[in-house]
């Protein structure tokens, strides 16, 4: 159940760029609330804006206007140093295209965050262990992303972005490359994820019927504006 | 990122493009094995300049004259360095030398004319002592034999010239005897200035004078040499006989300045035609020079000499360096090259590691460390296969002295100084040749390298 206190604010946000004379609005003007435990599917066609917006507040690039709070701090000042400190420790991310490195194993691939957040070598098997025994890959831990499956391999990705024990879980199209069954599941897995007390989940899709079922609230866009804002059911 | 797992990780990335990044590597190594190469025959050919000048103690000694000695030798006469009057070079002398400040050994030249007698045949030469302190000067590397067992052994070393003349098969004569034939000094008392036929314009007494008295001693050849160390310096021709320098003293063997000695008047103590005074290292060489010439003698040194030696050492290995530097500047443009296509093809790898929350710090200092590893291994391989060539060099010089009937040289030296400068050199320049790359990496946005296909 989503608490009070908002685990992002979006406060007038826009991302406009540049394209010769002309000034792409690719998010214009969105303010969001996003409470802490909530799961938010953010919908709309593509070039709607919704994955511009999705790394907005990942971190991954910053608004020309308005303010993207989380933690109590404007994402759009501070440094980059800061900047990829919150993504190392605040939000995992989830790509539509998994994202896997290939020339690594499930295990090397998970163990990647850990890496980058210097956590010490003694614990990170543990961690690893737990992060993909939570998406039941555990005995494939050894295996290269191409020996896996779409659905094994967005399991892994989930992982990946887990086990730095994020409070935001990001997941742009997570099941976009997958079949609908296959879908369903990790969207199931997603919703159990979203069990864990304080994690709040923010996933960009463009099919409603599964956003829906699975999602807390539901906000549309369109042309970069945030079009509507409620409660998936 | 803890360095260990950057360095996990920049290993990882090379070892998967293992053919481009060897490749590289290699054009780094072929680059510092040019510079190694290079270096190590300017270190080598100095080294062997300075095993024949420098070593030979020329560099680190004072040459100790009677003031007028020189005059008449073929050379001009020294100006006055003091307005002390001109002294003996007797014993008394050396011992005052030996005395100076930052002195090691001071010993006299003693050469005299001589006939040796082997298998019966007279043989006429010239005997040099040689101080013990000879031995380490290099020329009596690679001789025939062995050096003197001590410095008062009745043994003696030959020149090779002189060998022949006694026996073509030089290393037959080794363990044989010789009889040495020389005139000994004996000095005679003092007497008046009284005959007539010469009579003298001053009322001084004469010194008594010497006479000289034939001997003989029996010597042991223990060895065989090319040449001799600073031979004929002091203008006293080539000792073709050596012997040690104690028992040349011990002889006293009646020398060319004796006669000089003698018609000058000076003194009826023996005196050294000149002495050799060596001093800790050649900075020493030249207070050491000046308080000789205070003391009334003449002095000289080959310090200038050394020093010029030095500059055109210094010049031929920069020219040497440059050379070799232009390999490493090409496999520069090589590691350059290498990194931003591997730019190109981790794009995508970039940005997942941003995204996971790589500072851009992190991807900087994981294409620093990449280049660094190129270049240290290519660094590795580089010296060594600088110091293969370097040896190649030295064997082909070699074979080509050895059918001119010379003895071999080394003309290439790779000292540890040279390998780490290389290595090092190395890991410097592919640090910079990342630097570009790196910085590119780094600013790479995530968003774009996300999208990249």
């Amino acid at each position: 159940m989503p608490d009070s206190q908002p685990a992002i604010r979006l406060e007038h946000i826009s991302r406009h760029y540049s394209m010769g004379e002309a000034v792409i609005r690719a998010v214009d003007d969105v303010s969001l609330d996003l409470p802490t435990g909530e799961f938010l599917a953010l919908l709309g066609s593509s070039g709607s804006g919704k994955s511009t917006l999705l790394n907005l507040i990942a971190g991954l690039d910053r608004p020309t206007s308005g303010a993207v709070i989380a933690e109590g701090q404007d994402l759009s000042k501070v440094s980059s140093l800061d900047l990829a400190r919150y993504r190392r420790q605040t939000v995992g991310m989830v790509f539509q295209s998994f994202n896997l490195l290939p020339r690594m194993t499930l295990e090397e691939n998970v163990e990647l965050p850990l890496r980058l957040a210097e956590v010490e070598r003694g614990d990170r098997a543990a961690r690893v262990h737990d992060a993909l025994g939570r998406v039941g890959l555990e005995k494939r831990s050894g295996h290269r992303p191409s020996e896996l499956s779409g659905g094994e391999q967005q399991r892994a990705a989930i992982a990946r972005a887990l086990v730095n024990r994020p409070k935001i879980l990001l997941a742009d199209e997570p099941t976009g490359n997958l079949d609908s069954t296959t879908g369903e599941s990790i969207l199931t897995l997603l919703k159990e994820i979203q069990r864990n007390p304080g994690m709040t989940i923010v996933m960009v899709t463009h099919e409603r019927p599964l956003a829906e079922r699975f999602a807390d609230r539901l906000a549309v866009m369109g042309d970069g504006k945030l079009l509507s804002n409620g409660a998936a059911r | 990122m803890k360095p260990r797992d950057l360095s996990d990780l920049a290993l990882r990335n090379l070892r998967e493009a293992i053919l481009r990044n060897s490749l590289t590597t290699l054009g780094i190594a072929v680059g510092v094995a040019s510079l190694v190469a290079m270096l190590s025959l300017g270190v080598g050919l100095q080294q062997l300049a300075s095993k024949r000048l420098s070593q030979s103690g020329l560099f680190d000694s004072v040459f100790v004259t009677p003031r007028m000695n020189l005059r008449g030798m073929g050379r001009e006469a020294m100006p006055a360095p003091s307005d002390k009057p001109p002294r003996l070079l007797d014993e008394d002398a050396r011992q005052e030398i030996s005395r100076l400040p930052n002195v090691v050994e001071v010993y006299p030249q003693v050469r005299f004319f001589t006939e040796v007698r082997y298998d019966g045949k007279p043989f006429a030469t010239m005997v040099a002592g040689m101080p013990a302190s000879s031995k380490v000067s290099g020329s009596f590397d690679g001789m025939q034999g062995s050096f003197f067992s001590s410095d008062g052994a009745f043994e003696t070393i030959l020149q090779s010239e002189f060998a022949k003349e006694l026996n073509p098969q030089t290393s037959a004569l080794i363990g044989k005897e010789l009889v040495l034939r020389y005139a000994e000094r004996q000095s005679l008392p003092a007497t008046a200035a009284d005959s007539g036929a010469a009579s003298s314009s001053n009322s001084e007494s004469l010194p008594g004078g010497f006479s000289v008295v034939p001997k003989e001693m029996r010597l042991r050849i223990v060895g065989v040499v090319d040449t001799e160390p600073a031979a004929g310096f002091g203008g006293y021709g080539n000792g073709r006989l050596l012997i040690p320098l104690q028992v040349a003293m011990t002889l006293r063997a009646a020398q060319v300045n004796d006669l000089r000695d003698i018609v000058r008047g000076t003194s009826s103590t023996p005196t050294f035609a000149s002495l050799t005074v060596r001093a800790k290292g050649p900075a020493h060489v030249e207070a050491l020079e000046a308080s000789i010439k205070n003391m009334g003698f003449g002095a000289f040194s080959l310090l200038d000499a050394s020093k010029s030696l030095r500059i055109f050492f210094s010049v031929f290995d920069l020219l040497l360096g440059i050379f070799g530097s232009l390999a490493l500047a090409v496999a520069t443009l090589g590691i350059i090259n290498t990194l931003v296509m591997a730019i190109l093809e981790r794009r995508r790898e970039i940005g997942v590691l941003k995204a996971l929350g790589a500072a851009d710090r992190d991807v900087k200092q994981l294409f620093f460390v990449e280049a660094g590893v190129m270049g240290l291994f290519g660094g590795i391989f580089g010296a060594f296969l600088g110091w293969l060539i370097g040896r190649a060099l030295t064997f082909g010089t070699n074979v080509y002295l050895h059918r001119q009937n010379l003895p071999g040289v080394d003309i290439s030296s790779v000292p540890w100084w040279l390998v780490l400068f290389a290595v090092a050199f190395a890991v410097l320049v592919s640090l910079a040749a990342g630097l570009y790359p790196a910085s590119r990496a780094a600013r790479l946005n995530p968003v774009e390298a996300l999208r990249y296909e």
